[in-house]
């Protein structure tokens, strides 16, 4: 509950951002740098004279985008692909799921890294890094979920009835497989968004000026001793939606694990 | 007797099995400097550079060969361990490696202690009294650790601990005490992550009938746990911590910038900012292999110990 409400909260602002930052968020006053927060602003303002407050509130929008696209991408890749390994199983199983081993064995986010670092930064490189590392999860899942249930019953009566395997695989198995993948996603959107942050920490996100959290974070470090300030609004702020997807995806499990959901009751009975 | 050739046969095919990996991460590696836009030696050396240079650099990388005889090289390479020279510091990237690895191995296992001492009294607590205000405490601390990027935890510990009160170094390794912080920050997420595997575990053995057997013979709970149910629950955990190794080596790239601690991290992040790719590749690939080795390890191990997965 407390999840969903935040979540909500940072979606509004990020969706609101130019509407409700109360600066624009490349307006500078080299005069007042570093100012400590106060009344007109009321998170201070950075190294360049820019409104921190409109920077984090622009910078939502720029992380929870691209966690978005990045998530919704992978997870639609990764279904597709684990949903065939899965389903049509032998050589073709096989095949898919070596590919997936190696990408597994790599360590993902160095994979990003090294992915970012030679296609040089920005946004469609970002996204595409964080795409290849992040559609293997996906894939691993679905094909143990389409393993698992492709043998239940409710698949062999359509099978007896005579339904198309594409009918079978789309209207049969994948929405009965959803409940884990919607888990998944929702706790991917954390990992990317933290994995984002770093990128852009290690100088390998967006470009300047565009206000991502991350980028927020590296330019702060720069004058940790003489402006705190500067890191501790985006890193609360990167914690804050971090967390709120993690509860949001605890809940969601616990609320599609009957097994979870019949513990607590008999523990509260 | 069968039971040994049962393992034997497990490790010979798990070991069979990393071979395609291992060959998949060289390729994957080998393939980076060729996704660079454009020419990559260009790009190497900046705008400013001559045809002169440029072509001296592409012979000297082999870039000026067919892509199928640079990948056969780069295999033969790899095989008597040579891993090219790095561009900035005109010396053997594999020297380069060696010199930073063991300040990486020494923080990524400073981190997996310090974790453990966190999460091991709050996950058995957090079994131990399901339900209770501590177990509430415990579980919203690690889901909140699990929420802390390790890039905003250790600026923060550089503020609090190295600053205001004095009690750590700023950065470097010159100072035994100086891997305090970088440990914190990089294995906050891990403590958090052994947490919450500790309860599930402990919790599932704790409802498991041996153990209620032991306490309906009259063993108190502390006894029951103690005696009982955490050796089997660590079982499972200890695979957890080693898996993660592999993913504290990766996250010291970060870490490593933060407190500039002198190791391979560092040494991956100042490699791509000089765009020193023969570095980087280097780099990326000695981290990589690690953490193949470790997952390897850490199957062979967990084999050894568990017999049943050999059968299974």
């Amino acid at each position: 509950m407390v999840g969903s409400s935040v979540l909500l909260l940072v979606t509004v602002v990020a969706i609101l951002a130019p509407i409700l930052a109360p600066y624009p968020a490349g307006d500078q006053d080299l005069a007042r740098r570093f100012e400590v927060p106060s009344a007109l602003h009321p998170l201070g303002l950075d190294e360049l004279g820019r409104d921190i407050l409109s920077r984090l509130m622009l910078g939502a929008r720029i992380s929870l985008f691209l966690s978005f696209i990045v998530v919704l991408t992978s997870a639609l890749v990764g279904l597709a692909i684990g949903s065939v390994a899965g389903f049509v199983g032998g050589w073709v199983d096989d095949f898919i799921m070596r590919g997936v081993d190696i990408l597994m064995a790599f360590p993902s986010v160095l994979l990003a890294i090294s992915l970012v670092a030679v296609l040089g930064p920005g946004l469609g490189n970002l996204v595409l890094a964080l795409c290849v590392i992040g559609w293997v999860g996906y894939a691993r899942l679905a094909r143990a979920q389409i393993l698992r249930a492709r043998e239940m019953e409710y698949v062999l009566s359509a099978r007896a009835a005579g339904a198309r395997s594409e009918r079978i695989l789309l209207l049969h198995l994948l929405p009965n497989i959803s409940g884990p993948i919607l888990v998944q996603a929702t706790v991917g959107m954390a990992g990317v968004i933290l994995s984002e942050a770093g990128l852009s920490f290690l100088g390998l996100g967006l470009p300047p000026p565009h206000p991502s959290w991350g980028s927020m974070l590296r330019s702060g470090s720069q004058h940790l001793f003489d402006a705190p300030h500067l890191i501790l609004y985006p890193g609360l702020a990167i914690m804050l939606a971090v967390l709120s997807f993690n509860f949001l995806g605890d809940s969601i499990r616990d609320w599609l694990d009957p097994r979870l959901s019949r513990g607590a009751e008999s523990e509260t009975a | 007797m069968s039971v040994s050739r049962n393992l034997k046969s497990f490790l010979l095919r798990r070991l069979l099995l990393s071979l395609p990996v291992l060959w998949g991460v060289c390729t994957l590696v080998f393939t980076l400097i060729h996704l660079i836009p454009g020419d990559p030696v260009q790009v190497m050396l900046g705008e400013g550079a001559n045809a002169a240079d440029i072509a001296d650099l592409r012979a000297r990388l082999g870039l000026d060969q067919p892509l199928s005889e640079q990948y056969v090289h780069f295999l033969r390479r790899l095989i008597s361990c040579d891993l090219g020279e790095s561009l900035r510091y005109r010396e053997p990237v594999r020297s380069l490696v060696l010199s930073r690895y063991p300040a990486t191995l020494l923080l990524a296992s400073a981190s997996m202690l310090l974790a453990f001492l966190i999460a091991f009294p709050a996950g058995v607590l957090a079994a131990v009294h399901r339900g209770t205000f501590w177990d509430r405490l415990a579980t919203t601390i690690a889901l909140l650790g699990l929420s802390l990027p390790s890039f905003w935890v250790g600026p923060v510990l550089i503020l609090v601990f190295a600053v205001h009160l004095d009690w750590f170094p700023v950065s470097g390794m010159e100072n035994p005490s100086a891997i305090v912080l970088p440990s914190l920050a990089l294995g906050t997420a891990l403590a958090a992550i052994l947490a919450r595997m500790i309860r599930a575990s402990l919790m599932e053995e704790i409802a498991s009938p041996y153990c209620k057997a032991a306490s309906a013979r009259g063993l108190g709970r502390w006894n029951v746990v103690l005696r009982h149910s955490l050796r089997n629950a660590l079982v499972p955990v200890l695979t957890v911590i080693a898996l993660q190794l592999g993913v504290l080596l990766t996250g010291a790239v970060i870490t490593e910038t933060v407190f500039g601690w002198p190791g391979l991290g560092r040494l991956t992040v100042q490699a791509i900012e000089t765009r020193d790719y023969p570095l980087v590749q280097g780099c990326i690939l000695v981290i990589s292999l690690t953490y193949v080795l470790v997952n390897l390890l850490t199957d062979v191990a967990y084999a050894v110990f568990d017999p049943r997965i050999r059968y299974g």
